[in-house]
């Protein structure tokens, strides 16, 4: 038969992760290769040549881009789907997983990295992007319904990285008084035994972004 | 059956004319809304709060925003004369390199046009390295899409109708023919094409739209500069 699906994906990536998830709960086996990234291994700089970067999924020919990675997973392997079958419940799926990736992880950002007489405007930016998606949430356990789909894996980002964040950079946005509702999805979905058994280790991800950004906090 | 599409678009939009060309492409009666983004509709605010950006697609009363999204809408929605391919690895490099296009080429050719001096400079060298990848992915292809246009050649098709506006403004040349032939010709049978050749904003009012917005760049970076 074909060859091994393979993922190359790293510890710390957040994006790789996303496709760990995805590839489990769809009962797909594959190979993990972990990627040094300041050494990246010559197959990988020839499956992504153009970006360099993990995510790649590699199932006879390379894909890479993590939420295009996702629909491929979705569309090749069809049982326990993981978008939505309408066509605007798709379309709303893919808008809020591009918002995620493309808006919310960048006004965040700038809200965590802002100087002091910038921050407060920074913060209020956030607070009001990550709002948005938590009105997403509606009165649903998850983005995805009754269980974890492609927006929640999409959204492994608030999950995780802003967590994280918090601990580095001494910045709390995703407040319990503020966002009861998205703190409460982060908690059932950390929860899922596949989403636990893919999520980092939270020091080790703190320890290791506090070195990613030493250089930048040494500035401050 | 009621069938209610509205399309909310400015007049020069590429992004808003990626939906147009879908929609004729498939042959989707729908009714154009133009919105004077200077001072945008309440309606406008309301269907895409998160952007407040056009192109909004309302299909029986339901918003959809950001190009990408609703081009997908679309091909799944009406499923004659598909934009994207059947197969799911071809599927994933058509996504491959839309985003590659809005991502890398449509950011670096921007830069070249509406920056100055040395940032001009590096854009254009960006820009350069990107089209090359393109260039090769055209793989002796009519389209993107192969024999007829797809959903690359709909995503890049800006490229088609603004390089030559912003080449004429500037001055410099962007897209090579001697660098960039298979690029070069693709441009050329892009633009026209039938459904694309009616359907593109005309050309003088964008050489004045895109003069004056190079213009306020130049006079807002001088006036800043420390």
């Amino acid at each position: 038969m074909a060859e091994e699906v393979k993922l190359f994906g790293m510890w710390a990536s957040l994006y790789s992760r996303r496709i760990e998830i995805a590839l489990i709960m769809k009962g797909v086996q594959f190979e993990f290769i972990e990627e040094d990234l300041q050494n990246k291994c010559p197959l990988l700089l020839q499956c992504n040549s153009i970006h360099k970067k993990v995510p790649v999924l590699h199932n006879g020919m390379p894909i890479a881009e993590s939420i295009i990675i996702l629909e491929y997973i979705d569309e090749t392997w069809p049982d326990n789907p993981i978008l939505p079958r309408d066509p605007y419940d798709r379309a709303m799926a893919r808008f809020w997983a591009r918002f995620i990736d493309e808006k919310l992880i960048w006004v965040s950002w700038d809200a965590y990295s802002s100087k002091e007489e910038d921050q407060g405007k920074a913060i209020e930016e956030a607070c009001k992007q990550l709002k948005a998606l938590e009105n997403e949430l509606k009165e649903k356990e998850f983005f995805g319904g009754d269980t974890v789909g492609y927006l929640d894996i999409a959204a492994i980002m608030v999950a995780s990285w802003f967590g994280v964040m918090q601990e580095v950079m001494k910045v709390e946005l995703l407040t319990e008084e503020n966002f009861p509702i998205l703190r409460q999805w982060v908690e059932k979905f950390v929860d899922c035994p596949i989403v636990k058994e893919c999520l980092p280790h939270k020091e080790k991800m703190v320890e290791f972004t506090r070195v990613l950004l030493k250089d930048f906090l040494a500035s401050r | 059956m009621g069938e209610e599409v509205k399309l909310f678009r400015s007049w020069s939009s590429p992004f808003a004319l990626r939906i147009v060309w879908a929609l004729e492409i498939k042959g989707i009666e729908y009714e154009a809304v133009f919105e004077d983004l200077s001072n945008k509709s309440p309606l406008l605010l309301q269907y895409n709060p998160v952007h407040k950006k056009v192109p909004i697609l309302v299909h029986n009363g339901r918003p959809i925003a950001e190009s990408f999204v609703i081009l997908e809408y679309i091909d799944e929605t009406w499923k004659q004369v598909p934009l994207l391919p059947e197969d799911p690895y071809e599927r994933a490099m058509a996504r491959f390199w839309a985003k590659f296009c809005d991502d890398k080429v449509l950011t670096s050719i921007w830069s070249a046009f509406i920056k100055q001096g040395k940032e001009q400079e590096e854009a254009l060298v960006a820009a350069a390295e990107n089209l090359k990848f393109l260039e090769k992915e055209m793989k002796g292809k009519k389209f993107f899409g192969g024999e007829r246009i797809g959903y690359v050649d709909i995503v890049l098709g800006w490229l088609a109708n603004l390089v030559s506006i912003f080449e004429e403004i500037v001055g410099l040349k962007i897209v090579d023919e001697g660098k960039f032939p298979l690029l070069y010709s693709w441009m050329q049978d892009f633009a026209e094409a039938p459904i694309i050749r009616d359907n593109c904003p005309p050309r003088d009012k964008m050489i004045v739209k895109f003069q004056a917005l190079l213009d306020a760049a130049i006079a807002s970076s001088s006036s800043s500069s420390k």
